[in-house]
């Protein structure tokens, strides 16, 4: 206890610098989620106002087709993005890991993708997936008229071109991740491994994976994270269609929020949207502090 | 310490003075229209403010929706603009309701709007006896264009005058290995594309049922289910590359003569226009079918947000008498492709799409008003929902009638 007054009183210039961003994470971040909550149990539509309705958007919201769409269109979305971008951005960190050549040059590029606006390389993904001309039409062209690539105008198929395109963009960034955990491993293991002669393939499985579990994690949440926020791809590449094959919440949200005028109903969904960001997050940091104070012990 | 209070007072008095000079009937107006041929038409609005001894301070935001929130927020947060546009709908409406607005009477009064509009738009922008908008335009979303090379190519010799009479000709496209319709398979244009067939199949009384009493009986008829069917046969004429295109590239498809028919606003005459070609020319317009058909009116209006200081009241007073007046009017819409808001102006300088509205017009019968106009936002927007799920699931007719039953109600 008096040790940590000492260095309360220590830090004092730390904790005064930091003062102004306390007030802002306090006041903006929390008082607008207060703020939005707050709203969803209202009737707001175009203005907020103070009335009290209890659930009712949220009984609103949960029987609308459309968000019952983007719910499920969120599982998909996740379950796939998540789990092949880990996949994918597993299997290049290790190929770079192989200490080829120019692997600077094959970084930029797995990376690039990530640093580009979605909303532009969306909307080449669209003409691309357009079947009158992009890649369908092209492939005809040239004289394989039989062949059909048209996912993204068929409302079962639609969703994964989204994955298909955001597993493009995001791969990059878990392979960076990967591969910072995969420099840190010791060059010892690897060389007592080769001693006892086991297979490269296993020791990857075995003893570098479960090493690099903290780079995973953090994978993991930055990828969850965009799932939960997924628009701009949607937006780009399908603007949700077609019909409403390729909602998502985010986009179910901004709709409501300015062009349908609905903010009470917004607000309600943006609150089970938070939650749901929560639902991800509260695990990672409670694991991350329990890791935290096993290293301190 | 002297020199800084005496900056000080020189900045003070110096903005005190800049503002009062220029406060005479400055007029800040928000509004949306970026693209070349928008800004062209609210420049025509400028001039004659300015000319009518204004000064106007143009605040364009790009983008309908963006446009109208950051209006909203501003004027939530007291600092609002003198004017902002919106459409001609119920999206103003619970700024009315909150009193927000200013109204214009005393304009409206002067000018006889009572008599001079239609009375659709009277209906949406007039609520308790006052005035709270003044609209600028009237749009058409309901129009039918055709491209002249592709009907000759497809041996199509005559405008189709019924219904039927289009499915042939869309059919003869079709067989010509053309695109018969355009379209942009995005959820607003497909509702529009309904909201034409609805009007001009279902007919006016049918549409008013449906929209403004939101009668869910109405919705259970044949004739309402003719509407869906006849709606859903379209979706045979559409190319695979429908869905997601923007309505500037199928209006494309029809200038450059790979497609026949696209039902849009009469905002797709500005794409015409710049690949210079000709209405009744190059290609062709009809709004509806036969001389009794709908027509279905839309538009933008400018809202005056509210404010008790006398000199943003007379720019207010000022931008609506200008807004409103003939020689405006159609300098405005005839760079905007919309029609004036009065039928008594000089339509000669028009071309034959817009005569044929202000024709429409002039026959009360035939206006109608689009759906906007009838139903809140959000009902607007769930209606949509289900319109795009019919259009391109493999949903039956009585799954959408009960979809759009379930929507109105909310």
């Amino acid at each position: 206890m008096r040790a940590k007054n000492r260095s309360l009183r220590r830090n004092w210039g730390t904790y005064l610098a930091l003062v102004p961003m306390i007030i802002t994470v306090f006041c903006v971040y929390l008082g607008s989620v207060l703020w939005s909550f707050r709203v969803s149990l209202s009737s707001s539509r175009t203005f907020p106002s103070g009335d009290f309705v209890g659930a009712a958007q949220y009984v609103k919201l949960f029987a609308n087709d459309r968000w019952q769409v983007s719910m499920q269109n969120l599982a998909i979305f996740g379950v796939l993005f998540i789990s092949i971008c880990l996949v994918l951005g597993f299997l290049l960190a290790v190929f770079l890991d192989q200490r080829i050549r120019c692997e600077g040059i094959f970084r930029t590029i797995f990376l690039y993708p990530y640093a580009m606006s979605f909303v532009a390389t969306g909307l080449v993904w669209q003409w691309m997936l357009n079947p009158a001309l992009g890649i369908q039409q092209t492939i005809r062209v040239l004289g394989f008229t039989g062949f059909t690539f048209d996912w993204i105008v068929t409302q079962d198929m639609a969703i994964y071109t989204v994955v298909l395109a955001s597993v493009w963009q995001a791969s990059g960034l878990a392979m960076a991740l990967i591969l910072a955990g995969l420099r840190g491993i010791d060059e010892e293991i690897w060389k007592a491994t080769r001693i006892d002669g086991i297979p490269r393939w296993r020791v990857y499985l075995s003893i570098v994976i479960p090493m690099i579990g903290p780079s995973i994690a953090t994978v993991c949440v930055l990828l969850s994270v965009s799932v939960v926020k997924v628009y701009d791809a949607v937006v780009s590449m399908t603007q949700g269609g077609p019909g409403t094959a390729t909602e998502v919440p985010a986009k179910f949200i901004m709709d409501y929020l300015f062009g349908r005028a609905n903010i009470g109903l917004a607000s309600a969904g943006s609150t089970v949207l938070l939650l749901l960001v929560l639902a991800f997050l509260l695990p990672w940091i409670f694991l991350r502090q329990k890791a935290v104070r096993k290293e301190s012990k | 310490m002297v020199s800084i209070k005496k900056i000080a007072a020189v900045v003070f008095f110096g903005c005190a003075a800049m503002s009062a000079q220029a406060a005479g009937t400055k007029a800040e107006v928000i509004h949306w229209w970026t693209s070349g041929g928008e800004s062209a038409a609210i420049k025509e609005l400028a001039n004659a403010y300015n000319a009518a001894g204004g000064e106007w301070v143009d605040s364009a935001v790009a983008g309908g929706e963006q446009a109208r929130s950051t209006a909203i927020n501003r004027m939530v947060g007291n600092n609002a603009p003198t004017a902002a546009q919106f459409n001609t709908s119920k999206q103003f409406f619970d700024l009315i309701e909150g009193d927000m607005l200013n109204n214009v009477d005393d304009v409206a009064a002067k000018g006889n709007w009572d008599t001079v509009l239609p009375t659709p738009i009277i209906n949406t922008i007039k609520y308790k006896g006052h005035y709270f908008a003044v609209p600028v335009n009237i749009h058409n979303p309901a129009w039918i264009w055709y491209s002249k090379a592709a009907f000759a190519k497809a041996g199509v010799t005559s405008e189709p005058k019924t219904m039927d009479e289009l499915f042939a000709a869309l059919d003869k496209v079709k067989a010509a290995g053309l695109v018969p319709l355009a379209l942009g398979g995005q959820a607003w244009q497909e509702k529009m594309m309904f909201d034409a067939i609805f009007a001009y199949v279902g007919g006016a009384d049918l549409f008013l049922k449906v929209y403004r009493d939101r009668d869910v009986n109405a919705i259970n008829t044949p004739e309402f289910k003719k509407v869906l069917t006849t709606f859903k046969r379209l979706h045979d004429y559409v190319d695979a590359g429908s869905p997601g295109r923007d309505w500037n590239v199928a209006t494309g498809m029809l200038i450059s003569g790979k497609a026949g028919v696209q039902i849009m606003g009469d905002w797709a005459k500005g794409e015409f226009l710049a690949a210079n070609q000709t209405a009744g020319k190059e290609f062709g317009c009809f709004a509806g079918f036969g001389p009794k058909a709908p027509y279905v009116v839309a538009g933008d209006v400018f809202i005056m947000p509210k404010s008790s200081n006398p000199e943003v009241i007379k720019a207010q007073q000022l931008l609506a008498t200008v807004m409103v007046a003939p020689a405006t009017q159609v300098a405005f819409n005839n760079k905007k492709g919309s029609i004036p808001i009065r039928t008594d102006v000089d339509a000669s300088k028009m071309d034959i799409c817009a005569q044929q509205g202000i024709a429409a017009m002039k026959d009360k019968s035939r206006q109608l008003p689009t759906s906007t106009m009838l139903v809140p936002t959000d009902v607007e927007g769930a209606m949509q929902d289900v319109v795009t799920n019919f259009w391109n699931k493999g949903q039956s007719v009585e799954e959408a009638a009960k979809a759009l039953a379930a929507a109105l109600k909310k």
